[in-house]
């Protein structure tokens, strides 16, 4: 179908998908974990520098008001953890700007899901639960290969992802044919971590019919917890499907301090790089206030999950209308 | 020339990347779900055929290169250089050697080709893809044979040597894909 107007996906895609969700929800229901929804266009939004959000304004002369879509329904599916709402779930969408390829479409399905005393460990084991169930995959069979993000790295680049020598990580970069890291990246550690994971790293996975790596350095720790044990890593883990990055989940960080802390540090990015500053969310930061309990959290792309229930190449073979049709 | 964000990079755009104009073959836009998005990019050098791999910060910008084909007739050689006319505005390019490079040996007179031209400049001709040329020089086949198995070098008129089948003779027309400089058929008169 070449028209602009037509599905870019076959139509087949629209039932494995529409079987995909209900697979999801009747995984969620058998387990107890609650659907909810939460808004998509809200008052504030995340600080993070690497997520560009669309905002817009909300029409009331002359005091219009800007309106943010959401990277992720994180911050208001916490508000409900911290009005004591037990563990909950929601496939929604979800908006970054500027995020367009094979893997990323602007507006994407999201499965976000939270669960109330759960530890990290617990989570990942669910997490390997459901993606098994909806692949329709025997957990023995399956060959899951869970690894700590220090183990991967530096097995495959002899570097210590969490001790930034820049003069180690440079002669890295000559010597595998990324010299383009060492202008792009200068100073910046994370900056680094990022090019070498998605440039050496990510690709190898491919090897791994489903591969969990946890145990991030902490300066990517995000909206993780960094770990009780450990100051050198966070309380997080990804989950990549043959490469490709498909689920990213945290020891949810409850200390309305610390986060508020993070929220400035991103902001601080944010100024030294001429971006827009971003208002601290404080419907959020009062649910943390209020108490958020001890839970895990995971977002997972279903469009990218679809791709590999489908065997497909990209995510416009499973979209009807991506980007450049919608 | 404008400026494009690696948001527009697609195959076939072209771009300025350190001082040369360049036509982007592949990009793919890599982005941890929680970091720095990458834009990397496979692209074609236009002045020298060399294919590179760099990689972008997402949402950096760069020099657009103001590389157009047209389609344009071959006159003469003249010495060095070889002249070329757009045929709706008789305007003349002349381009060097390293210009028509390996172009030069399927240059006819009048044949319509393709010049590249970056900042109105020729930087390559492209042949048209199937050519007619007259061979000047093949040794004698063997009269009878129409097998064509095996075949023999040919020189043609503008020097190109091609492998011809044993039946072809000095002085015929043959046609000539000049993608893969093989031969494809006797041309009749």
């Amino acid at each position: 179908m070449n028209a602009q107007w037509a599905p870019a996906c076959n139509l087949k895609q629209l039932q494995c998908r529409a079987q995909m969700l209900s697979k999801i929800r009747a995984f969620f229901e058998q387990r107890k974990v609650l659907e909810v929804e939460t808004p998509l266009l809200c008052h504030s939004t995340g600080t993070d520098p690497q997520l560009d959000f669309f905002s817009s304004a909300y029409h009331c002369s002359p005091n219009n008001k800007q309106m943010y879509l959401q990277t992720s329904p994180e911050f208001a599916m916490k508000r409900l953890l911290a009005a004591g709402s037990g563990s909950i779930y929601q496939i929604c969408k979800a908006f970054r700007n500027g995020e367009s390829g094979r893997f990323h479409n602007p507006e994407f399905s999201i499965l976000e899901w939270y669960r109330v005393n759960y530890n990290l460990q617990q989570l990942m084991d669910e997490t390997i639960e459901l993606l098994l169930y909806v692949l329709e995959k025997n957990k023995s069979t399956a060959n899951i290969k869970v690894l700590t993000y220090s183990a991967l790295f530096e097995d495959i680049t002899a570097l210590n992802p969490c001790v930034f020598c820049l003069q180690s990580y440079i002669s890295y970069a000559e010597s595998n044919d990324l010299t383009d890291a060492i202008s792009l990246c200068g100073k910046d550690h994370s900056m680094w971590l990022d090019f070498i994971f998605s440039h050496i790293i990510q690709p190898q996975l491919d090897q791994y019919p489903l591969c969990i790596v946890y145990a991030y350095p902490a300066i990517q720790a995000s909206l993780s917890r960094i770990n009780i044990d450990n100051p050198a890593i966070a309380d997080r883990f990804e989950v990549f499907i043959k490469g490709i990055e498909i689920a990213n989940g945290f020891l949810e960080l409850a200390d309305r301090n610390e986060q508020e802390r993070r929220f400035d540090q991103e902001n601080e990015v944010r100024r030294s790089k001429g971006m827009m500053l971003v208002k601290k969310d404080p419907y959020f930061l009062d649910a943390l206030s209020a108490g958020l309990p001890e839970c895990s959290g995971i977002a997972l792309g279903l469009d990218r999950l679809l791709m590999i229930l489908t065997n497909s190449h990209s995510l416009k073979e499973v979209m009807p209308f991506p980007f450049d049709r919608a | 020339m404008a400026k494009y964000s690696t948001n527009e990079f697609k195959a076939g755009l072209k771009i300025m990347l350190d001082a040369d104009p360049c036509a982007i073959i592949e990009n793919e836009f890599i982005k941890p779900g929680k970091g720095q998005a990458f834009n990397r990019v496979k692209i074609r050098n236009l002045k020298n055929g060399r294919i590179i791999e760099r990689t972008f910060k997402s949402g950096e910008s760069v020099e657009g290169a103001d590389v157009v084909d047209v389609d344009i007739q071959y006159l003469y050689r003249d010495g060095d250089f070889w002249h070329f006319m757009m045929p709706d505005t008789f305007e003349q390019y002349q381009a060097d050697k390293n210009t028509v490079a390996d172009s030069v040996k399927w240059l006819k007179d009048q044949a319509i080709c393709t010049m590249t031209l970056w900042n109105d400049l020729p930087l390559s001709v492209t042949p048209p893809n199937f050519v007619e040329l007259s061979i000047t020089d093949t040794d004698p086949g063997l009269k009878g044979d129409t097998s064509g198995g095996g075949g023999k070098p040919a020189t043609l008129e503008t020097g190109a040597v091609v492998r011809v089948p044993l039946f072809v003779q000095i002085g015929e027309m043959i046609k000539v894909d000049t993608r893969t400089g093989e031969y494809v058929s006797r041309v009749k008169e």
